[in-house]
């Protein structure tokens, strides 16, 4: 196997891992302090990625610029979503959450479908199709932005949490329910900040999904379980792990890709999902339970 | 039960046993389809409803025995009941296996639920790649006949269908109904309601949840069997889907997860709603692809919201059928 | 694309209210008698939602014409009874039911291979003709089913004239590769073209090229990064390509990011590359694909027929774009009211002989008459080179048909 084409493959790999790991960085910020299993968030991305159509087509938005408002709406709706529905489950058996989330799920896919009937769609941008030459390396111009985009993120949700009072505020009610609500905070506000900041996250990772692949309604399901996978391989709660998570299942999914059989390459994640679950549940750098 | 419940009963087994004397091909097909769902429902139960394990992944056994009988059949011409005893070993062993991993490593909650789903996905990906069983192409078995009846390779009118799976969904009822109040029901309770204080009674929990794993994959394989029979086609993306998963467990939440009842009125509710839905829709000319499907998640939005033990228990109260629970 | 409420052929009269439909619809109570009379009860099974929905719609299209056009050419009036499969096996197998529960007197359709098996057996064991629109699958028509009609070429035939015609093309081109990747959609389709090429190709023996490698891929996969680059580092002359219609978007669109420009990009008979929406979706980079499938004849009086009758029903748009769905689609509702001209009567077995008895010469797809065997198959209907020129489908071979000359290798390749 030629050495550059394994070295395209990787860095491909790690650009579009980044962008997953984005995507799995609003679920881990959610189930880490929620707890809530938010079976609609490939569902929630996907309408993210729409709306990042939309206001290219309608008003020739870059997705670059689209993240401001896409991002903000979400926070709106993840806000909303979860004061109104959500919270009344968290104390509620896990299949009945289950159940209200692929209601939500099924609802938004089936709406999507309405709308925008079954054909995929995308941003037409010439910019997508160029290749950007780093030594003997091809690198996707499109990915490139996405990683970039998606580190930037990361870092201002990592510094949102370790360097803000509402972030620390959210930590605690993670860590000690009840320690939290002694010492005063408003827990369900900030749970539904949480699922806010969340919801945002995962806008931000649809805008930027649109670099790599077309939107169709029912993209949500796949993605949904590829962010649970990322979280679970990466660590529960933990930031940099979703993002870990993410490159390792992007760079694993080329190589196995490459080097087993295209066709199979999910097998392979799912395959590591079933080992971390067994071997090391929190994760990879997840805090032991 | 008390005697409202016990004629109740009469009544429902007198109507099924006496369906296909009045009804036509379509509405038999609705009813054995309902059936079936009421069938894995209730085999499904049996994991969640009673020992508080959420499996996400019970695809996995329908396929896995659907594939066995009709590998066997295709390949080999050995009839249904006699690949049944494949199917059901294959499943049992892969119960035990996925639960032996999970419990002894102390798997529990939503992240058993996610094991199940990553062995359902694996096994379908799985599956595209055997070709000896037909791989994405699908596994064709051939339609003989279906004048006369030929229970020994499940081949005959839509009735036998029918009768062959109410015969199924009354034995799990009849089963369930023991199990539940066996041994292994109290101690399966237990162990739902709160697995520690369980093990601190002595409770041996690891050797009853592999129990409970093992038959709820035992009863899902015979489905397996009997939908590679009735359908005789099967391909691994639809039937390892884990949109298939969530069909199965549809039924026993909305009916009502633990009950006995649950699943098959869930398994009646759903289906009879998403035909109603589809004709009302048609009846007002709207032909909009995905509005039946936005109808449906409402309708279980707004029941998982508001009747959040399933219909069940609500509505065995209202009849005055309940005794005590 | 705001979805519109399509102008839909009065099929069903209202009869029962909305509210009480759920309990009622399914006790079976009989359906009320809908346009008694002569008319032939035409039941349409398409995918109209779901992964195919789009091509489904495309070819709902070639069925909302075919009353109109029947009604001039025959004098029968065609009632469609429309149903959506919703892409899924089991929906297929109850809408169909549903159907000949409703009355219809045959069914058409329903474009995927899965379906069409599961709709075949309950037309075979509900005694009900079933006229298959597009589905390749060999098997469909190995079952022994008296009531099973298709009016497409199987797997095997899509690839013998395909490759043949690849012959052709090098022929008329004066081309000589010497090498090709295969790369494959890993679905039904996909597999039975694959087993098909691998059958028939080392038999070929005027083809100058070997396939050096084969590349399956996921049917719903949304990068094809890995697969693309496996391909070129092959470096074979051009690609031999079975796919669908997305995967062909990504893939088309992954050479270019990885700047790769073989001689070509050829199917040798698969949907995908001339459908509306690679020319929507593409651009310029659709130009020079080629696509080896069953085609209309633009030279044919039916055709003519039917393309007016397309443009005034559905005026912005073209048939080019739809020219095999409609176009089988279309052919499998003329059959059935052709047969249903001779027998007379809409019973279903009188029908069913008159199927079988089937002869249509006048035709609008390129090939022999409409003939069924002993199998229920039409044998003989052909392929053409259809080449992506000045972003419209455009038939290149065979020569007296042609539009076109075809372009091999594509302006802008590059040698490995």
């Amino acid at each position: 196997m030629d050495p550059v084409n394994v070295a395209n493959l990787a860095v491909a790999g790690v650009l579009t891992g980044l962008v997953y790991g984005l995507m799995a960085l609003g679920l881990s910020v959610i189930f880490g302090v929620v707890r809530i299993v938010n079976f609609a968030h490939g569902e929630m991305m996907t309408i993210a990625m729409y709306a990042t159509i939309v206001l290219f087509a309608a008003l020739g938005l870059d997705p670059f610029l689209a993240i401001v408002p896409v991002a903000g709406a979400f926070f709106v709706f993840g806000y909303a979503l979860q004061t109104a529905l959500i919270n009344p489950f968290i104390t509620r058996p896990e299949h009945s959450q289950f159940m209200l989330l692929v209601a939500v799920a099924t609802i938004m896919v089936n709406a999507l479908l309405m709308i925008f009937g079954p054909s995929a769609r995308n941003a037409q941008l010439d910019y997508l199709l160029e290749s950007v030459e780093l030594g003997p390396l091809l690198l996707d111009r499109g990915k490139l932005y996405a990683a970039v985009v998606a580190c930037a993120t990361s870092g201002l949700l990592f510094a949102l949490f370790k360097f803000t009072r509402v972030g620390t505020a959210i930590r605690a009610c993670a860590d000690n329910y009840l320690g939290a609500r002694v010492v005063g905070l408003n827990v369900k506000r900030y749970y539904a900040f949480t699922f806010g900041v969340g919801a945002a996250c995962v806008a931000v990772a649809g805008c930027m999904m649109c670099f790599l692949v077309d939107v169709t309604p029912v993209l949500g399901p796949a993605y949904t379980l590829l962010a649970f996978v990322i979280v679970i391989v990466g660590g529960l709660g933990s930031m940099s792990g979703a993002l870990l998570g993410g490159v390792l299942i992007g760079v694993s999914e080329a190589l196995a890709g490459l080097f087993i059989a295209p066709s199979a390459k999910s097998m392979f994640s799912f395959a590591l999902l079933i080992l971390v679950l067994l071997l090391r549940p929190q994760g990879l750098l997840g805090r032991k339970p | 039960m008390n005697r409202r419940a016990a004629a109740l009963l009469a009544l429902l087994a007198t109507a099924l046993l006496a369906l296909p004397a009045v009804a036509g091909s379509y509405v038999l097909s609705v009813a054995t389809l309902i059936l079936f769902f009421a069938y894995t429902g209730q085999a499904w139960n049996v994991m969640m409803g009673f020992a508080g394990q959420l499996s996400l992944g019970h695809s996995l056994y329908v396929g896995v025995g659907a594939y066995a009988a009709a590998g066997l059949y295709f390949h080999y011409g050995i009839g249904p009941w006699a690949g049944l005893w494949l199917a059901l070993v294959l499943c049992v062993l892969l119960g035990a296996a996925i639960g032996f991993l999970a419990f002894r490593f102390g798997i529990s909650g939503v992240y058993f639920a996610l094991l199940t789903i990553a062995f359902a996905e694996f096994t379908r990906i799985g599956f595209d790649h055997i070709d000896w069983l037909g791989g994405p192409g699908g596994l064709f078995i051939k339609v003989a006949q279906r004048e006369h009846l030929d229970l020994a390779n499940l081949r005959g009118p839509p009735a036998m269908f029918y009768y062959v799976m109410l015969a199924l969904a009354a034995s799990a009822f009849a089963l369930c109904a023991w199990l539940l109040r066996s041994r292994a029901g109290y101690y399966w309770q237990a162990i739902r309601e709160d697995e520690p204080a369980a093990q601190a009674l002595g409770i041996n929990t690891f050797r009853w949840k592999m129990l409970a794993i093992m038959i709820s994959s035992a009863m899902t394989s015979v489905a397996g069997v009997f939908f590679a029979f009735y359908y005789n086609n099967l391909f691994p993306e639809q039937i390892f889907n884990i949109g298939r998963s969530i069909e199965i467990i549809l039924g026993p939440v909305i009916g009502g997860v633990g009950t006995l009842f649950g699943p098959i009125l869930g398994a009646a509710v759903l289906t009879m709603l998403a035909d109603g839905i589809t004709e009302a829709l048609a009846a007002l000319g709207i032909e909009i692809p995905g509005v039946k499907q936005v109808f449906y998640g409402i309708v279980l939005l707004g029941v998982v919201m508001f009747l959040p033990h399933g219909i069940w228990p609500t509505l065995a109260r209202r009849l005055g059928l309940e005794t005590k629970r | 694309m705001a979805r519109m409420l399509m102008a839909l052929p009065k099929r069903r009269r209202v009869l029962q209210t909305a509210g009480a439909v759920a309990a009622l619809s399914t006790l079976g109570f009989p359906a009320l008698v809908r346009g008694q009379g002569s008319a032939l009860k035409v039941g349409v099974l398409l995918p109209r939602s779901g992964f195919q929905g789009f091509i489904g719609q495309s070819c709902q299209k070639g069925a909302d014409i075919a009353p109109g056009v029947i009604k001039d050419l025959f004098g029968i009036n065609v009632e469609l009874m429309n149903a959506d499969t919703e892409t899924s096996v089991e929906t297929a197998r109850t809408r169909a039911e549903r159907l000949i529960q409703e009355g219809a007197h045959v069914l058409v359709g329903p474009f995927d291979s899965g379906a069409a098996s599961a709709i075949a057996q309950v037309a075979e064991q509900r005694g009900v003709p079933l006229i298959i629109n597009i589905a390749a699958a060999p098997q469909i028509t190995e079952q022994g089913y008296g009531y099973v009609f298709r009016n497409f070429p199987t797997a095997p035939e899509l690839v013998t004239n395909g490759l043949a015609l690849i012959g052709d093309l090098f022929q008329a081109t004066s081309t000589v590769p010497r090498t090709a990747v295969y790369m494959h959609v890993n679905d039904t389709f996909g597999q039975a073209n694959t087993k098909a090429i691998q059958a028939i190709l080392p038999r070929l023996n005027q083809l100058p090229f070997k396939v050096v490698d084969t590349i399956a891929y996921d049917p719903a996969t949304k990068d094809l990064t890995v697969e693309v680059s496996k391909a070129k580092a092959t470096k074979a002359d051009f690609v031999l390509l079975v796919s669908r219609l997305n995967d062909a978007i990504i893939l088309r669109r992954e050479m270019v990011k990885q700047r790769w420009n073989p001689m070509g990009l050829v199917s040798p008979g698969s949907p995908g590359m001339y459908e509306e929406q690679f020319y929507k979706a593409l651009g310029k980079l659709s130009e020079y694909c080629i696509s080896n499938v069953p085609w209309y004849d633009p030279k044919a009086p039916l055709t003519k027929t039917v393309e007016a009758a397309f443009r005034k029903q559905f005026p912005g748009d073209s048939l080019k774009f739809h020219a095999l769905n409609v176009g089988f689609t279309f052919e499998a509702i003329l059959i059935a009211a052709d047969a249903y001209r001779r027998a007379k009567s809409t019973a279903a077995k009188p029908l069913t002989d008159a199927i079988r008895q089937t002869n249509i010469t006048s035709r609008m797809m390129l090939g022999g008459p409409i003939k069924f065997n002993a199998k229920g198959q039409v044998e003989g209907i052909g392929s053409a080179c259809i080449q992506n020129l000045k972003l419209s489908p455009t038939v290149v071979l065979p020569a007296a048909a042609a539009e076109a000359k075809p372009v091999f290798p594509a302006p802008d390749y590059k040698p490995a």
